[in-house]
């Protein structure tokens, strides 16, 4: 974790090189997810509401999947853009490091113009707690805090999954965008108002739900969700990475066995 | 210092055919053909050694430096480096070697050399002392001390490769892999990297394993070759029997007064011939280099004579060309 922050300090100093390239690239990433945020706006402003989940209640589920996609692509960005790795040769250097895989992956880059996106974020999170009628406490908050952590493991689970599958082929990551892009597009509403079937896939195979739609009845006050389901259900997203990781591991052998 | 028994390694390679059609196909139905990288390879070294490991491109050089240095696992076969098995301990492994891939880059493009140097002494967990001390003496004999603080992108190739090599021995590893270490520099580059590798291994006892093309590093530096191709060892021994086997041709030039006619020597094959100037080859073997002067002494007016051994260059090229490869 030491040697991450190394990684981190000196990937700041590369881009502190390219300054103008930084400002604009994070006013971008603060402007991008506004259009986003437009978008549900005057949906709502046109329907009201959605399957009974109001606007400052969405807000508040766009707020935390976009905060942990922010997140997670400056801290996971090395296996997000892993290809270029692969290809360059430069994962070879990796392994002559006497470290693991993993940190020098994701130390391999960082990118920092995200945080212009974590800044929109948290910008709608506020605006979005301050404008909820549900009454607050310790265990909500410390539920909001974990639906994020929860967050950016499982992005990070699927930049890692998209990683891998590099090992194998370098065409064809397009694929990996649905889950990364499409994720993050479905999550930021309320998993109930879609089909029962994709509801299902995004609770049980990549646990989105786990992140927005059953804690968020907790916090919100609806439903019969009790504090302990909804206090366990960002931990199941978390536990998301443990396959991912597995997954990474089997890719790495097989790429020290075939070379390609 | 290092043992290899029987290592064998054999890549299934994605067979393409040309046409739309062909590719198309290939997306759903591929054909591999087996590409035997490995086969058999044996050798070992000894600590302090510095080994060419040569053989022209596709020959398996890489493929064993891979195993080598624990990047790839082979199908099967031994190998024992310092009492580690490269592949099995990686992480514990790699503490005690360096690797320079000539072509690939290991510092950080945008900041100063010292910051990726820094880094790296991280990532090692180099001791704070024994880093001070190598930095000082890499600085020293690398002469380094100018570009240390400015970013590698702007280095020239040069530079950057005595960075490169001072980067990969921070750490101060027993073993350092070479790959193709003077590729693209100047003359000047050259002699440098050599005279460094040279002293490495001297004063500090760095055993080094190097693959090049260029014979001129083998010549100044490897006192072993190993000659790689198709994946099957084709030689293992000292320069001097390379020399001794192939090293019999000399190059004999003659300057001498004007003569009109060609100069006819048995048994020599003339090279090139003007009034003035005459070049033969002669095998050394079959024919006494005395004799061949002595009988041109009394036909012609000798100005100039010059006798070479044929470049270390050629003989690889007769080893290639004996082994067909």
């Amino acid at each position: 974790m030491v040697l991450f922050w190394k990684y981190v300090a000196i990937l700041f100093k590369s881009q502190m090189q390219y300054r103008t390239s930084f400002w604009l690239l994070t006013l971008g990433q603060f402007l991008v997810p506004f259009s986003a945020f437009a978008g549900l706006y005057f949906m709502f402003e046109r329907f009201g509401q959605i399957r009974g989940w109001a606007f400052d209640e969405v807000a508040l589920c766009f707020a935390v999947i976009h905060m942990a996609f922010a997140v997670s692509e400056c801290f996971a960005r090395g296996f997000d853009s892993f290809s270029t790795l692969v290809a360059g040769g430069d994962f070879d250097r990796l392994l002559v490091r006497p470290r693991g895989t993993i940190v020098q992956v994701l130390g391999s880059k960082f990118e920092f113009s995200r945080i212009g996106r974590l800044v929109q974020s948290t910008l709608v999170l506020a605006w979005a707690v301050s404008r909820l009628s549900a009454e607050w406490s310790v265990l909500k908050a410390l539920v909001l805090v974990l639906m994020i952590v929860s967050g950016v493991f499982i992005f990070s689970g699927i930049f890692m999954l998209a990683a891998t599958m590099c090992f194998w082929t370098i065409q064809g990551l397009e694929i990996a965008n649905i889950f990364t892009d499409g994720g993050r597009e479905m999550a930021q509403y309320p998993l109930n108002i879609y089909k029962k079937w994709v509801t299902r896939f995004f609770t049980f195979v990549i646990p989105f739900g786990c992140v927005n739609y059953i804690p968020l009845l907790y916090i919100l006050d609806k439903g019969n969700g009790n504090g302990l389901m909804s206090l366990l259900s960002p931990l199941a997203g978390i536990a998301f990475i443990i396959p991912c990781l597995l997954v990474w591991r089997l890719g790495v052998r097989h790429y020290r066995s075939t070379g390609s | 210092m290092i043992t290899i028994q029987g290592l064998n390694k054999t890549f299934h390679v994605a067979k393409r055919n040309a046409g739309v059609g062909q590719a198309f196909k290939s997306l759903f139905r591929r054909e591999y053909t087996a590409v035997e990288a490995l086969q058999d390879i044996s050798f070992s070294i000894r600590p302090g050694e510095i080994v060419g490991y040569i053989g022209p491109n596709g020959a398996g050089k890489s493929t064993t430096i891979k195993v080598m240095s624990g990047i790839l696992v082979p199908d099967s076969g031994t190998c024992s480096i310092m009492g580690y098995t490269p592949w099995k301990d990686r992480t514990q492994y790699v503490k005690n070697i360096g690797v320079v891939f000539g072509q690939r880059s290991q510092l950080w493009w945008d900041v100063p050399v010292l910051d990726s140097f820094e880094l790296l002494r991280d990532i090692y967990k180099v001791p704070e002392r024994e880093y001070r001390d190598n930095l000082e003496l890499l600085t020293e004999t690398l002469e380094l001390k100018e570009i240390i603080q400015m970013p590698v992108r702007q280095l020239s190739l040069g530079q950057r490769m005595r960075c490169e090599i001072a980067a990969s021995l921070l750490h101060s590893p027993s073993l350092l892999f070479l790959d193709e270490p003077t590729i693209g520099l100047d003359a000047v580059s050259k002699i440098a990297v050599r005279r460094f590798i040279r002293t490495i291994n001297e004063e500090k006892g760095v055993t080094v394993i190097l693959t090049t093309h260029d014979m001129n590093d083998i010549e100044a530096l490897a006192q072993r070759i190993i000659l790689i191709g198709k994946g099957r060892l084709l030689f293992d021994g000292g320069i001097d029997r390379i020399r001794s086997r192939f090293g019999t041709h000399k190059t004999l030039t003659v300057v001498y007064r004007h003569h009109a006619q060609p100069l006819k020597v048995p048994g020599a094959e003339l090279l090139s011939w003007s009034p003035e100037r005459a070049v033969w080859r002669i095998d050394t073997a079959s024919l006494n280099i005395s004799e061949v002067l002595l009988q041109l002494s009394g036909r012609v007016e000798l100005l100039d004579v010059e006798i070479e051994s044929q470049p270390i260059e050629e003989m690889i090229v007769q080893l290639y060309k004996e082994h067909q490869i």
